[in-house]
């Protein structure tokens, strides 16, 4: 059954390269949320197997907080690490290369490519800071439809991401209903939590706290790296459970006896320092606080009184939704609201808690039944799309 | 695994082309059946998560939800047909999952074993045990079946809850139809139900 976690992918389709599209033509204006706007903008974005002559086999993967375009094998054969979603890209597997066309970009105000914080301002030559305007889910979700656009892609198959990602695939559904087949938002909610902008804050605090973040104005390289890895240890325990750290971990120690000082001698803490550490070489400060903030203003039912079947009464594409059962960064239960709103509305959804037990996080780890999930429902859309006779 | 011949005279009893809502869907059988050879749009609830998972990983619109919670979430007539097929037994309180299905939807559609059947009743009679049979295979201390009806328990029900039969389909040994003394021989009863509208609506 999970053959998917079997297939060696053959040499030489391996790798992968971002591109680049720059949107600078007299009315390649992002006009945000805020009411500023944003010109000229550049997305990075990935893409993986083949557009059909048909256009309709087109999966938009969207990234989480601290993710980016990169979601499936390396960029160069001496990358350790592949992209963030990599057992779900490839032939056979449930983002399967020989059918679909995946398209992943890296959102507005990001830091791997795509116009955020830490690119040079047109109007004063120096990296924006925060003189970069403040973006929105919705914004960013603006930014992933030009793209299509730019592509020639009239309609998605499948919205799909985690977390943040699932915001994307919610507000997508939202904004433009006729633009997706299949919309999966995994791990995620209609409105960030209270808790959940409470996180955020820490993390930001932590950042600005920082006295080499300088207001916001650092040297690339030099920046506020102790505040940004404290606010990733911060976020990476939301990510995780109190079981899966506990048999990762418990109480053992990486040194030979206690030695009744302040060094580091819990694992734990030595995982977090490291979670913290990588993190400082591939992320922008300006960035989290950002996406962050994007986050905290998430809220799918204001425009709407309130009311999410409200906000959801305009959507078109059938849904799957997914939770997992030890996620309290985005309780099953704010799945099962959205669920309940999709119910109302007379949306065709199917809803599945996954039994889990590695937290939030559960979405990019390999959690029993959640790829053949997520590829059986695909191939079941794409019958759909194609009539019975493939 | 609990005989389901009963889905062929469900299928007979569902017009092509509209809404169904399955209940207690388990893998999606009937919902898959109804999709491909009546052309529906059909929704299920699962209470089970690996069924529940199995019906969505085949694209099915399953909800991981309970019968007895799950159905207050959707509008008044918001599906043409209700299916209850082989679960009212297995409910907890199977007159409220029932007046959810007809305000749901405008029919709604009832297979439950038949307690009545010879079988049953030669069991208790002459063994004097709680009865196994083909579609009541459970232990008494194991069974999911909570509460089991008789073919005439139902009709009294419907009269006394203001509902009207509008059509029975008994089968007996061997997926037959029983034609006469269902309560006798039928091991499944498939009744098709509507609410009785106390006054003639405009």
């Amino acid at each position: 059954m999970n053959q998917s976690d079997t297939i060696a992918l053959p040499e030489g389709v391996g790798l992968v390269k971002t591109q680049y599209v720059t949107f600078d033509g007299p009315r390649d204006v992002l006009c945000l949320e805020s009411g500023e706007k944003l010109a000229p903008f550049t997305l990075a974005y990935e893409t993986y197997g083949t557009l059909n002559d048909r256009k309709n086999n087109t999966i938009l993967i969207f990234h989480a907080l601290s993710g980016d375009a990169h979601v499936a094998r390396k960029h160069s054969p001496r990358d350790d690490k592949r992209g963030w979603w990599d057992s779900m890209v490839g032939p056979g597997r449930p983002f399967d290369t020989d059918k679909f066309y995946m398209v992943c970009a890296n959102v507005i105000g990001g830091c791997k490519g795509s116009t955020g914080p830490s690119a040079i301002n047109p109007a004063s030559g120096k990296p924006f800071g925060l003189d970069f305007p403040i973006i929105t889910i919705r914004d960013m979700v603006k930014g992933h439809a030009q793209l299509l656009d730019y592509l020639g892609i009239e309609k998605a198959l499948c919205v799909v991401g985690g977390s943040m990602g699932g915001m994307q695939v919610l507000q997508w559904a939202v904004d433009y209903p006729e633009r997706a087949v299949c919309a999966i938002p995994i791990a995620c909610s209609a409105r960030l939590s209270a808790q959940g902008i409470a996180f955020n804050e820490v993390g930001r605090r932590a950042i600005t706290s920082d006295p080499k973040w300088n207001g916001g104005k650092y040297v690339n390289g030099d920046g506020p790296d102790v505040g940004l890895a404290l606010a990733r240890m911060i976020g990476h325990i939301t990510y995780l459970s109190e079981e899966s750290l506990q048999s990762k971990f418990g109480r053992r120690l990486k040194v030979e006896k206690l030695g009744y000082s302040f060094q580091t001698e819990f694992q734990v803490e030595s995982y977090l320092h490291h979670q913290g550490l990588a993190f400082t070489k591939r992320f922008d400060a300006n960035t989290y606080l950002y996406i962050t903030k994007a986050m905290d203003y998430f809220d799918l039912t204001e425009a709407h009184g309130g009311s999410l079947i409200k906000a959801l009464s305009g959507v078109k594409s059938r849904f799957l939704v997914i939770s997992f059962t030890s996620d309290w960064l985005y309780p099953s239960a704010e799945s099962r609201h959205i669920v309940k709103a999709l119910q109302a509305v007379g949306a065709e959804v199917a809803y599945c808690d996954m039994d889990s037990p590695f937290g939030h996080d559960s979405f990019l780890l390999d959690v029993p039944g959640f790829t053949d999930l997520i590829g059986g429902y695909l191939q079941d859309v794409w019958r759909e799309v194609n009539g019975n006779g493939e | 695994m609990v005989e389901r011949a009963d889905y062929d005279a469900i299928l007979t009893l569902i017009p092509s082309g509209c809404r169904v809502l399955d209940l207690g869907c388990g893998e999606g059988e009937l919902m898959e059946l109804l999709r491909e050879c009546k052309d529906c749009r059909v929704s299920g609830l699962e209470i089970d998560k690996d069924l529940a998972r199995a019906a969505a990983s085949r694209g099915l619109s399953v909800l991981e939800a309970d019968i007895d919670e799950g159905l207050k979430d959707f509008p008044d007539n918001s599906f043409d047909v209700v299916v209850l097929s082989q679960t009212l037994q297995v409910t907890r309180r199977p007159h409220l999952v029932l007046r959810e299905m007809l305000r749901v939807g405008s029919v709604a559609i009832v297979s439950t074993p038949n307690f009545a059947q010879w079988e049953v009743r030669l069991q208790i009679l002459f063994k004097g045990r709680m009865p196994i049979t083909k579609i009541l295979p459970y232990s008494w201390y194991e069974t999911p079946n909570i509460h089991m009806v008789t073919v005439r328990d139902f009709r009294k029900f419907c009269r006394n809850e203001g509902i009207s039969i509008e059509k029975e389909i008994f089968l007996g040994l061997g997926r037959r139809k029983v034609l006469f003394w269902p309560n006798l021989f039928a091991r499944t009863a498939i009744f098709s139900l509507r609410k009785i509208a106390h006054r003639e609506s405009q």
